[in-house]
């Protein structure tokens, strides 16, 4: 099958500043696309080029077979997009704005179930000035939909949402995907690309680092896992530093803290379980998506977006 | 399929003009200050006796007879010095035409439908202020209808376009309310607002002809005394509705 989106060797400059410098990927069909990097990596300047916003200054870019610029009519019918920075005009209400948009579109989505899904029904007659941060980031998740797109573009879909909020708009674009819309999902979050994404592209300064999917990205980072437990009796620290598998032994207060690779946990149970040490209180800490990035960018993912 | 999609188009086009009618209604500009204000003007002066002396050089018009295409223009100029360019220009700057760019419509006809909006408020203003003029204050309908309408059409136009210019000039919300201001002054002084044109300085009186505003003012004025308008203020009128418009088409930016 041919992929959905894919992007060659784009590159795009404002000015003297290189947003993007070389930029290659392919989306497949029906899977949750990530691009996942810190502020002014150049990931909005990416899909924007994808949905013909932007022209690039050197590149080849094709969604559903079609060229973003010279087959913009056919795209934006097929292609449902959330801006970063989208607005509406500020006395619109929330039904007018999704009727209306819906009107573009040749089979309009049922906006009513739209709202109830994002959690805002009860907004139907407010105005779009009178929303707040949260609120206006919903409706316009719901109108990228709205047109019942083939591909949905969505940048940084739940910056500005509460935790719960945010936790529903997962489900909402789970269920999405579920019948059979492709998504490509802009995100500085770990836990959003953790949970909904099937692949990544991880990217920094205007080149893709990588292309894997959550498992393989913190796979490949080889991050240690941390092993943290209280011994049932007083033990030798060297029970444990002797073993390959363990970098490290560290204490605080009563708890024994284990830094090592993958094998680390099998080696230290199976230690403590011969000197009849019984491991409580015992957590383990996966390495995450947030440690591989750093790891592999050198970079935190900073809090806020761009 | 192809009619269906024109079906489609028209409905989509329909619900933007809808939508932006109903928002310059709310944004309340146009409504209070394109027709509230003068048609209370018009109510005020039609009620003082002074004003139902004929002006020298008009005609025989009274200056309450020239207040009616005064206020008339006046109802013009703020839809293109204020209404228009404003939220244009809001839209721009809030991204709503970049938002638009993204959907099978496309933002020009965004543009399409603030126009169209603006036109019907004007509709609405000019039919009220010649009725009430009319009805309540013994004002004569215009005595050439056709070059009364082909002339209003004219001024419509010219004006709708200045204001399509001034929100492709004007960098953001800010600006373009300022240039609007600036020029919303001179245009109604040269329309007679403060002194009516005859009466004007001859220089002023030359330069008013070649205004927008006194050029409709001088089609509106052959029109009330039952000639079709002469050239020079057709053409003036034209003049400013296509260059300004090209102009306006060539540097608008949808962000
Ligand atoms: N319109 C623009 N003009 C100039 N520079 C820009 C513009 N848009 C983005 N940039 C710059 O390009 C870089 C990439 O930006 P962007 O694509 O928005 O990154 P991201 O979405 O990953 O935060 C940043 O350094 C940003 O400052
Ligand atoms: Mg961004």
């Amino acid at each position: 099958m041919p992929p959905v989106i894919e992007v060659r060797d784009l590159h795009k400059r404002y000015d003297d500043k290189i947003a993007v410098d070389d930029v290659s990927l392919t989306v497949q069909e029906g899977e949750i696309f990530g691009i996942l990097g810190p502020n002014g990596a150049g990931k909005t300047t990416t899909v924007e080029c994808v949905e013909g916003l932007r022209v690039p200054d050197r590149g080849e870019i094709r969604v559903l077979g079609l060229d973003p610029l010279r087959d913009r009519a056919e795209l934006t019918r097929r292609l449902g997009v959330q801006l970063q920075a989208g607005h509406l005009p500020e006395r619109l209400q929330v039904a007018e704005a999704l009727e209306l948009y819906g009107s573009f579109y040749p089979e309009p989505a049922d906006w009513r179930a739209l709202l109830d899904g994002l959690g805002l029904a009860d907004k139907a007659k407010t105005r779009y000035a009178k929303l707040s941060g949260g609120q206006k980031q919903r409706l316009s998740i719901a109108l990228a939909l709205i047109g019942n797109p083939r591909v949905a573009i969505l940048d940084e879909l739940t910056t500005g949402l509460d935790p719960r909020a945010r936790r529903d708009t997962w489900d909402l674009i789970e269920g999405v995907r579920s019948r059979g819309v492709t998504i490509v999902l802009v995100t500085h979050f770990m836990e959003e690309a953790e949970r909904l994404c099937d692949r990544l592209a991880l990217i920094d300064a205007g080149r893709v680092v990588m292309v894997d999917t959550p498992a393989g990205l913190t796979e490949r980072a080889r991050i240690e896992q941390r092993i943290q437990f209280r011994p049932s009796r007083p033990m030798d620290d060297h029970l444990l530093t002797s073993l390959p598998d363990v970098s490290g032994v560290t204490r605080r207060g009563e708890s024994v803290i284990v830094n090592g690779n993958d094998n680390a946990l099998n080696a230290v149970t199976t230690v403590l379980a011969r000197n009849q040490i019984v491991a409580e209180q015992l957590r383990v800490e996966q390495a995450s998506l947030e440690d591989a990035f750093v790891q592999l960018t050198g970079k935190r993912l900073e809090p806020g977006p761009r | 399929m192809s009619a269906l999609h024109t079906a489609e188009r028209g409905s989509a086009t329909w619900r933007l003009i809808k939508a932006e009618s109903t928002l310059c209604v709310r944004d309340k500009v146009a409504p209070l200050w394109g027709i509230g204000f003068p048609l209370v003007l018009l109510i005020i002066l039609g009620s003082v006796s002074d004003l139902r002396q004929p002006v020298e050089g008009s005609g025989g018009l009274t200056y309450f007879d020239l207040y009616v295409p005064v206020l008339i223009l006046f109802n013009l100029a703020i839809l293109a010095t204020t209404s228009l360019p404003t939220t244009l220009a809001g839209y721009r700057e809030n991204g709503v035409l970049r938002r638009m760019r993204t959907t099978p419509v496309g933002p020009a006809r965004v543009l399409a439908g603030q126009l169209v909006a603006n036109f019907a408020i004007a509709v609405v203003a000019m039919v009220l202020f010649v009725a009430v003029a009319g009805l309540g204050f013994g004002v004569d309908l215009p005595k050439h209808l056709p070059g009364f309408a082909l002339a209003w059409l004219l001024a419509a136009a010219a004006l709708l376009a200045i204001g399509l210019l001034v929100a492709a000039l004007a960098p953001g919300r800010g600006p373009a309310t300022a240039i609007g201001t600036v020029l919303f002054f001179p245009m109604m002084f040269f329309a007679g607002l403060w002194i009516p044109i005859s009466q004007m300085h001859p220089l002023l009186r030359d330069i008013a002809h070649y205004t927008p505003l006194g050029a409709g003012m001088g089609a509106f004025q052959d029109a009330y005394l039952g000639h079709f308008p002469s050239a020079v203020p057709l053409l003036t009128l034209t003049a400013y509705a296509v260059v300004c418009a090209f102009v306006a088409i060539r540097r608008f930016r949808w962000e």
